[in-house]
């Protein structure tokens, strides 16, 4: 009964999490300027670790932990080196 | 729909309730994203996600891991911290260059002080 109801909860949430990176590159292609399509890479980024949570949560194993703490670093790097293009039109200075 | 952990009846309840609850709170924050007018309307809304989302859904994670090896699992703190702290590091650099780029075109925005 429980496994049952643990599998639909796990399922619907996945379900969510990957809308919610749907909205995330909707924004991300409409725009309307830079800044609103970098904080959708962010948003996806982060919608992406989560459902590699999921997926660890899902099949007990621990390997895909070590994949969304790779995802998290990674999403910080990406969008600090693109706000700091914003800024300054280069990263590396 | 593909399988589940063999957790007790008790963990697997507080697992699907936080893993749930969680993704709901992301969905929230996505919508917002979508939804609102103005691009400092919306940095606020994913923050929704990389907060209380994540907080619930690696809460389910400790619980899971933790009565699957029937040993305490906190790595995932790791992630929450790490999360943490920088989620504001990087919307202040963004909003900052933001702030800058609509001063150039000459936005209605708040002046350098």
């Amino acid at each position: 009964m429980s496994g049952v109801v643990l599998a639909w909860a796990l399922t619907a949430a996945q379900a969510m999490l990957v809308l919610a990176m749907a909205l995330a590159t909707w924004r991300m292609l409409r725009g309307p300027r830079a800044q609103d399509r970098i904080l959708a890479l962010d948003s996806f980024y982060l919608n992406g670790m989560l459902v590699l949570l999921m997926f660890g949560i899902q099949t007990g194993r621990t390997i895909y932990f070590e994949a969304s703490v790779i995802v998290a670093l990674l999403g910080f790097v990406s969008t600090a080196a693109l706000a700091k293009f914003l800024m300054r039109g280069e990263v590396i200075e | 729909m593909s399988g589940a952990p063999d957790l007790p009846e008790w963990a697997a309840w507080v697992v699907a309730i936080l893993v749930v609850s969680g993704a709901a709170i992301t969905l929230t924050g996505a919508i917002g994203l979508v939804r609102l007018k103005s691009f400092y309307d919306r940095v606020h809304a994913p923050t929704l996600g990389s907060t209380l989302g994540i907080a619930c859904i690696l809460a389910a994670s400790i619980v899971c891991f933790s009565v699957l090896q029937s040993r305490l699992v906190l790595h995932e703190i790791l992630i929450a911290v790490f999360v943490t702290l920088t989620t504001p590091v990087t919307l202040i650099l963004l909003v900052r260059a933001a702030l800058y780029r609509d001063r150039i075109e000459g936005e209605d925005v708040p002046p350098h002080e």
